[in-house]
């Protein structure tokens, strides 16, 4: 899970990492009144998951609370890279001197933590990292962790001037401890800045949270309930249920994030044929695919007014198909019960452990919206011209 | 001759007397593994009845393996205990510890990996959040259902559960020598590499076919382990072309930061070095025929 800013640095804020003042607002009111607060000037920040926010137009300095409640009301309802901006971060204006980037992230490649560390940080880092990367170094996390000297020694490694390191060691120290006690795949500091007076700040922040280890933070369960996430991907996690929205009209439901993944894919090209019809979701019910998660599923995919077609694409192995079967009558009569309306094109495929015998079940159950084709290829094509088809011809 | 697991192999299950391993040891049990022992403290020396095995429980890794000669264990463990599950098997230096468990914290995955290999990697490490592996008509280490394919010359590795048993079923008149679900944790044990170089030395494996999918760069760096060092043929399959920027696709590490870890990358990069990549799992199948029959 990716945090805010504000998020990110309240945590800073919890290990001692040196911060400037600053609120969270999320009306152009509330904006003056913090700057107000705050005193002079001001940094209005856009609070959204994706980078390039500044580049955007989403940060502006303000010189005092009526230019403050000026620039949120430009910002707030900004879109940014498909990001709405529904809050921001209302902070003093520092006086800097230099900025630097330093981060910890996950090296997936090598299976350890890196540090990345320069004294060129600032908006241009990537840039900076490509045409010189010797600018940019990375030194590996050792299975003891991060300690003052490794800190000092990164500081050094990194070119950070010599008066500064006492204090940049400090930070970094306390950016290991985020990501240990956090259980954090990526702490991100850019800029890390050298104030004028000598202080050295997380001017930004970047913290992404590791979902497994949600068991260990329940402290941190809200920062889940933000906006930003889709409320059909709110409730599907609500149910439990492994659920990615997408853009497209073909309803998918599938056992196992591989063969779900390959169907989006199988779905995609098959809608080249189709008008160009996609995959509307990333739906994995898992292994079991008892039929209350199949109806749970079938239900959140059913009630998305974008879906005109769903394709369900079970590999019956652990649970054998009949199960997979019998699962999907019992949906489709738990949502009718409910009142739901079950009448979009359903295509199943079921194939491995039993698949004769589920057929069977879903063939002489002949619901009228259920359509098999034994095949993925063939099933995703069909799912593809259903969608493609107009309404009422289905 | 298989990789890493085969008649020989002797299992141990951790968490063997939980619901999950309690049904998996039977279906191993049933599918011709030799289960010799369950691990659980509490229950130590107490055993369980699996269809009239009796399968004994031992206190540790290390009394299991003292008293059976194990050489495997198969991790069932909840996620919250799977670190301290696999330093266990670490401790005792079994060589070979297969971890299914779901949703282990990759701090904990990190440090269990870094630790295997301060003790001089005695000990394999397969997953987390993977179905294990199979030699079929051999032996049977985690969840595959062992009753869609038989053996034979094709080995297979493969980041999806679901995807392998697609692949096995479709190839199944072929059959397989092993077929390893390595798991779709951004941190893993054995990766497409370590499975590519066990399958070009096992005399029993004619060719190799390997299912990637999105999220960071394992199937690049094993296109170059291809170029360099394997002389069998691979066929290959990458999930998740359509999958959008930013969102993680139901396996942890199924996920595409910025431009990094795209499918048509990985596909790209497994085509360069001369693999031959399927559009959809069934031509990736057809692509495997086509491969062994010469074509």
């Amino acid at each position: 899970m990716d945090l805010y800013e504000y998020e990110a640095k309240q945590i800073f804020g919890e290990y001692g990492v040196a911060l400037v003042e600053g609120e969270i607002a999320d009306t152009p009111e509330r904006v003056e009144s913090v700057a107000g607060r705050l005193g002079r000037k001001v940094v209005v920040k856009a609070q959204v998951k994706v980078g390039g926010r500044g580049k955007a137009g989403g940060v502006k300095v303000a010189e005092g609370p009526e230019d403050a409640r000026a620039r949120a009301e430009e910002i707030l309802g900004m879109d940014i890279k498909g990001h709405t901006v529904h809050r921001v971060l209302v902070e003093e204006a520092s006086d800097i001197a230099e900025e630097y980037y330093f981060s910890f992230l996950l090296d997936r490649a090598n299976r350890e933590f890196l540090s990345i560390c320069s004294a060129r940080g600032g908006m241009e880092i990537e840039e900076v990292a490509e045409t010189d990367p010797d600018a940019v170094v990375r030194t590996p996390v050792g299975p003891e962790g991060v300690d003052r000297d490794d800190a000092l020694g990164i500081c050094v490694a990194a070119g950070l001037p010599e008066e500064v390191r006492e204090r940049a060691a400090t930070v970094i120290t306390a950016l290991w401890d985020v990501a240990v006690g956090e259980d954090a795949t990526l702490v991100e500091v850019n800029p890390l800045v050298r104030t004028a007076d000598d202080r050295i700040v997380a001017l930004d922040g970047k913290v992404t949270l590791d979902d497994n280890a949600a068991f260990r933070h329940p402290e941190r369960t809200p920062f889940a309930n933000g906006t930003g996430t889709d409320e059909r991907e709110l409730r599907a996690r609500e149910r439990g249920l492994n659920y990615v929205r997408l853009d497209g009209e073909v309803g998918i439901i599938g056992n196992g994030a591989g063969l779900v993944m390959s169907t989006l894919d199988v779905v995609a090209y098959a809608g080249e044929d189709h008008g160009g019809v996609r995959p509307a979701n990333f739906l994995d019910i898992g292994g079991g695919a008892s039929a209350e998660v199949m109806a749970n599923g079938l239900d959140i995919i059913l009630g998305d007014p974008a879906v005109r077609s769903v394709f369900v694409n079970v590999f019956g192995g652990i649970t054998a198909c009949d199960a997979v079967a019998n699962g999907i009558v019992q949906a489709l009569e738990l949502l009718e019960s409910r009142g739901e309306d079950v009448s979009k094109p359903l295509v199943v495929r079921l194939d491995g452990n039993n698949a004769e015998q589920g057929r069977q079940i879903l063939t002489a159950r002949a619901h009228p919206a259920v359509r098999q084709v034994d095949t993925m290829d063939g099933a995703a094509a069909l799912a593809a011209s259903l969608a493609a088809e107009p309404a009422g011809q289905r | 001759m298989a990789i890493f697991l085969n008649k020989d192999s002797k299992v141990l299950v951790q968490g063997m007397t939980g619901s999950e391993g309690t049904r998996h040891t039977r279906r191993m049990l049933a599918s011709g593994t030799d289960v010799v022992g369950g691990v659980n403290p509490r229950k130590a020396g107490q055993s369980v009845d699996f269809d009239g095995t009796e399968v004994p429980v031992f206190g540790s890794v290390a009394e299991g393996m003292g008293a059976t000669g194990a050489d495997v264990t198969v991790i069932f463990v909840p996620p919250k205990f799977t670190r301290d599950a696999v330093i266990e098997a670490i401790d005792a230096e079994i060589g070979l510890a297969v971890v299914i468990t779901e949703g282990v914290p990759v701090h904990d995955t990190a440090a269990f990996w870094s630790l295997a290999g301060a003790r001089g990697n005695k000990t394999r490490i397969i997953g987390p959040n993977c179905p294990g592996l199979i030699s079929p008509g051999q032996s049977n280490a985690g969840i595959i259902p062992a009753d869609i394919t038989k053996p034979g010359r094709i080995g297979l590795v493969s980041k999806s559960g679901t995807l392998t048993y697609q692949l096995m079923y479709e190839l199944r008149d072929i059959g397989f020598s092993t077929a390893v679900g390595i798991g779709g944790d951004p941190v893993i044990g054995t990766t497409h590499i370590d499975a590519l170089a066990a399958f070009e030395a096992d005399p029993d494996t004619d060719v190799i076919v390997m299912i990637g999918e999105i999220g960071g760069d394992a199937e690049e760096r094993a296109a170059a382990f291809v170029k360099e060092n394997v002389t069998k043929p691979v066929v290959g399959y990458v999930a998740g072309f359509t999958a959008p920027e930013g969102k993680t696709m139901g396996h942890a590490g199924a996920i595409v930061s910025g431009s990094s870890g795209t499918a048509a990358a990985k596909q790209e990069a497994l085509e360069a070095a001369g693999v031959r990549v399927g559009k959809t799992p069934s031509e990736t199948a057809r692509l495997t025929r086509e491969v062994l029959d010469g074509g």
